[in-house]
């Protein structure tokens, strides 16, 4: 049964629509979620997606990380079901905790829209799981703040563990290590700065962010199997 | 803004209203107005809002067509494009703000269509702006262009709206007078289409978001009715007359609009834009044929000691007039709780009392003494209409006759074309074009191609085309013949995508009315915009008329800019798109009978040789409309999951012919081998109705043309690494990648901001 998967809407988001339709794309059954919201134990994976939740305000995710779904999250992470922040998502995750670094300002200090290549690394995460090491996909990207950082500790750490899940070809913000997305210990929680959501259909000009999206289903499936 | 009390100049003239009007005031209403009301006549008689100068001209343009569902006069213009989804459009100028504070005025630009789209209950799902900056090898205008586009950038990205396109032009003229123009495009169901009336004695007006501050008072009058002195910082003064934007309150604003509109809880429902409280509440009032009786002290401030004259004109930004049923006020007010969107009742909707029309009626505390009270309908419908004095420029004569032909020719046509060529995407790489997953064209093509598709719309397999087009050199010299053919241009644009042209909208940036060669050319354009839209049988469905663009008593080239929207039937698969296909044939298609290519307002004369005299080529409108139709069908083909035909395609306009190649070329890192190019004229001449194609079905291709009345001539064929035009240009692609590709970063990058 299509596992059913809930899509985070804070006030200023702006991707929940996209991040639902290509769920559905992908099989899963996705919903909004209201920011509001302390329970999401009926839910097999969660999405935090793209925009400027609370307005950016402060900085990105500083505010939103403070929404009482974010517990909820949390308490979901814990369970080891997958949970996956997409651009906007990822800053929200990473000032939760629930993933280490952080995201600032690209080097050139602009915004980018673009679509760009980027090497899936690992296939330790529940994102990546059903694809390739070394795959190249085509993925758009659209930030100010998407330049990954982390102390050299840290970096050493996700190389050695294998936690670094994509890579850009051609560096286009200045990441550390060229790091477009990450995962935690487990590999259920998994932040990316790419939106694999605009990319599901060659009619949009690039279908390769369906087989990322579909091992993500695939995964909270996985997870709604063994919890049930 | 000049501070009225410091003067000894009457309030009327120290707020833009002439004496005349003054007195026109005073046989309204019967009686001398007091200071606030002066107020509220000066901003709504204001040229921004009345557009007094304009009006009489603006009647000639044919705004009817049997998909019409909303014309002029509206928010936006509304057409019905199929499927039970509405297309609602329209286009604002933001010039006189963004000279000022670049990134505030081009950001509160963008958040004020947005709001004249989801008033009319649509979701806005596209943005386009055209752009106008003087020469970017000054430290000034690049402080204008990173500002422009920063201030876009910011508030339509963080807003939740993609920028899907537009245009960039650089020319002396703008240098003191920018233009910042912005179009944009929402989507809604039929049956949610809203208009902007104040029906139902004892309803309520609620205001809804950002809270009132001093901030934009006179936005309308003092600044954008009135040219610039010039100097070298223009109007630093005014500065305070420019709003300040925050794109997360509309974010909430645009949700929880959308939300009472689908549940049905408002009446009517009216933005805050220029003129602020009073143009809400007596349009909404007037438009209803009611009354409309508000309270100032309800208005939420974010500022103290400010009088009723300043909360009424106020264009603080982000603020809606919603009209409710008092029944329904609770169910209201938790909509916007959960959106984190203030509310608050600052009104009641009055009915006309006998023969007198409805009052809009201010009082200083509720139910307390009346401190103003005029005609709603008065400051709109009766703002005084001007015939101003028409004169064709005396030099226009001497101008059309020293034609660029007696240019000479250049030593190597290589060199110029790679001077002409210019790739806009360092712009439009800071704009977020691809949310909302329907952008299937973005940005940098001949025109910008959509899903119609949005959350909520009944499902549809059909498309939507958009380009913004202008040619101010070519209306400088021939404002008819001119705005005829950027009217052309545009509908052969989204052709090139395979679409139907269906709707213009326009935006009329133009200098001071009260010289009479700026009314002849504003006349002028608006006839050419007629003539074109009846020859091709597209109605006007919206506009704006900017004046007083001017600074330091000279004009800006005349720019009319049309906004073209084009339906696809069917969006199957993506369009051919600007570029090659290895091995493919070069095709180009032009209207049988035309005149050899001239040079005259081309950018090869004007930017490479500083000459901008000559007599244009005319637009053959009938000719032109089989070259639509003919580009229209053969790319529609295709994208309708036919088999292409073509592989490449593109309009030839600013640089002709030799930069529409070399464009497809470094688009597609194809290059191309052609001849029977005569000289430079023919290369770089710049003809209306002209097409580039690449195709593997040549025969196919030419049986059609001369089907539709269209004459096809192979040119050469696609292939190799260079670029060679046979006698004239001999490039390698990479180097013309280069040139295009470097262009503007060469200017914009790793530069000071800060003007000196």
């Amino acid at each position: 049964m299509a596992p059913r998967i809930g899509v985070v809407v804070f006030p200023g988001s702006n991707c929940e629509h996209d991040v639902v339709s290509a769920l559905d794309q992908a099989g899963a059954r996705a919903e909004l979620v209201w920011h509001g919201a302390t329970d999401l134990s009926g839910f097999d994976g969660v999405v935090v997606p793209g925009g400027f939740a609370h307005g950016d305000y402060l900085r990105p995710g500083a505010i939103a990380r403070f929404s009482p779904v974010m517990a909820a999250v949390g308490e979901l992470a814990r369970s080891g079901r997958p949970v996956l922040g997409i651009c906007n998502g990822f800053q929200v995750l990473t000032e939760a905790g629930l993933l280490p670094g952080a995201l600032q300002k690209n080097r050139g200090l602009r915004f980018i829209c673009d679509t760009v290549e980027v090497e899936v690394v690992s296939s330790r995460s529940v994102l990546t799981r059903d694809v390739a090491p070394g795959t190249v996909l085509r993925l758009p990207i659209n930030h100010f703040e998407g330049n990954y950082t982390c102390d050299d500790e840290t970096l050493t750490r996700l190389v050695a563990e294998d936690r670094v899940v994509l890579r850009y070809v051609d560096n286009p913000n200045g990441s550390t290590g060229d790091i477009a997305g990450v995962c935690n210990e487990a590999g259920n929680v998994v932040g990316l700065m790419p939106h694999p959501e605009r990319a599901t259909e060659e009619l949009l000009g690039s279908a390769d962010g369906l087989p990322v999206l579909t091992s993500f289903v695939a995964a909270s499936a996985a997870s709604a199997a063994v919890t049930a | 803004m000049p501070d009225p009390t410091q003067s000894n100049e009457p309030l009327h003239r120290a707020l833009g209203l002439t004496d005349e009007e003054r007195d026109r005031i005073e046989e309204i209403l019967g009686r001398p107005p007091n200071d606030l009301e002066t107020s509220l006549y000066s901003v709504m008689w204001s040229e921004h809002c009345s557009y007094k100068s304009s009006r009489i001209h603006l009647g000639r343009l044919p705004t009817e067509g049997p998909h019409v569902l909303v014309g002029p006069g509206e928010n936006a213009g509304v057409i019905d494009a199929g499927d039970g989804i509405a297309v609602a459009i329209r286009i604002e100028s933001h010039n006189h703000p963004s000279a000022i504070e670049p990134t505030q005025g081009a950001a509160t630009g963008v958040g004020g269509i947005l709001r004249d789209i989801f008033t009319m209950g649509a979701r806005p799902i596209a943005v386009m702006d055209p752009l106008f900056f003087g020469p970017p090898d000054d430290a000034r205008q690049r402080w204008l262009i990173e500002g422009v586009v920063a201030g876009i950038s910011g508030y339509g990205n963080s807003v939740g709206v993609p920028t899907v396109g537009g245009e960039l032009t650089f020319d002396e003229c703008y240098a003191q007078n920018p233009l910042v123009n912005v179009l944009c495009l929402g989507v809604l169901p039929v049956e949610r289409l809203v208009l902007g009336r104040a029906t139902g004695s004892g309803n309520l007006a609620v205001l809804l978001g950002s809270s009132t501050g001093r901030d934009g008072i006179g936005g309308v009058s003092v600044l954008a009715s009135a040219g610039f002195d010039g100097g070298g910082a223009p109007d630093e003064d005014k500065r305070p007359s420019v709003q300040v934007g925050d794109p997360y309150e509309e974010k909430r604003l645009i949700e929880a609009c959308l939300d009472l509109l689908d549940a049905g809880l408002v009446v009517g429902i009216q933005d805050l834009g220029g003129a602020g409280l009073v143009c809400a509440t007596s349009e909404t009032a007037a438009r209803g044929g009611m009354g409309m009786d508000v309270d100032v002290s309800a208005v939420p401030r974010r500022e103290p000691g400010m009088v009723p004259a300043e909360v009424m004109t106020s264009e603080s930004q982000e603020r809606m007039l919603a009209i409710v049923r008092p029944d329904d006020l609770d169910a209201v007010l938790d909509v916007c709780r959960r959106w984190e969107v203030r509310a608050a009742v600052v009104g009641t909707v009055t009915d006309p009392t006998g023969e007198e029309p409805g009052h809009l009626v201010v009082r200083e505390s509720a139910g307390g003494p009346v401190v103003g009270d005029v005609p709603a309908a008065s400051l709109s419908d009766d703002a005084p209409r001007y015939r101003r004095p028409l004169a064709r420029p005396a030099d226009l004569d001497r101008r059309l006759a020293d034609d660029p032909a007696r240019l000479p020719a250049p030593p190597d046509c290589g060199a110029d074309l790679l001077a002409l060529l210019c790739d806009p995407s360092w712009v439009y790489r800071q704009y977020d074009h691809q949310l909302f997953r329907n952008t299937v064209e973005g940005p940098g093509g001949d025109a910008a191609l959509l899903r119609l598709a949005g959350p909520g719309l009944p499902p549809s397999r059909r498309g939507l085309a958009l380009a913004t087009d202008s040619d101010p050199r070519r209306c400088a010299l021939d404002p008819r013949g001119g705005t005829a053919a950027v009217v052309a241009e545009a509908a052969l644009n989204v052709a090139c995508v395979g679409a139907r042209p269906a709707a213009v909208v326009n935006c009329l940036n133009f200098g001071n009315p009260e010289h009479p060669e700026v009314m002849w050319q504003l006349s002028e354009a608006i006839d050419g915009m007629a003539e074109a839209c009846l020859a091709l049988g597209i109605p006007v469905v919206g506009g704006n008329v900017s004046l007083y663009n001017e600074s330091g008593g000279r004009d800006i080239d005349p720019t009319p800019v049309v906004g073209m929207l084009g339906l696809v039937d069917v969006l199957e698969r993506r369009p051919p798109g600007v570029g090659l296909a290895e091995g493919g044939t070069v095709i180009v298609l032009t209207v049988p009978g035309a005149p050899a290519p001239s040079l005259a307002a081309s950018r090869w004369a004007v930017e490479l040789h500083d000459h901008r005299d000559g007599t244009p080529t005319p637009v053959d409108l009938d000719g032109h409309r089989r070259m639509v139709e003919l580009v229209g069908d053969l790319v529609a083909r295709g994208v309708g999951g036919g088999e292409p035909l073509l592989s490449g395609v593109h309009d030839v306009s600013g640089g002709g012919l030799g930069v529409a190649l070399a464009e497809m070329a470094v688009r597609s890192g194809v290059g191309l081998q052609v001849s029977g190019v005569a000289g430079h004229a023919e290369l770089f001449g710049e003809n209306p109705s002209v097409v580039v194609a690449c195709t593997a079905h040549p025969d196919e291709v030419a049986a059609l043309a001369g089907a539709a009345g269209i004459e096809a001539r192979v040119l050469g064929r696609a292939g190799g690494e260079r670029i060679v035009v046979e006698g004239l240009v001999d490039v390698t692609v990479a180097e013309a990648t280069a040139a295009w590709r470097d262009r503007l970063p060469s200017h914009l990058d790793d530069l000071s901001v800060a003007p000196d």
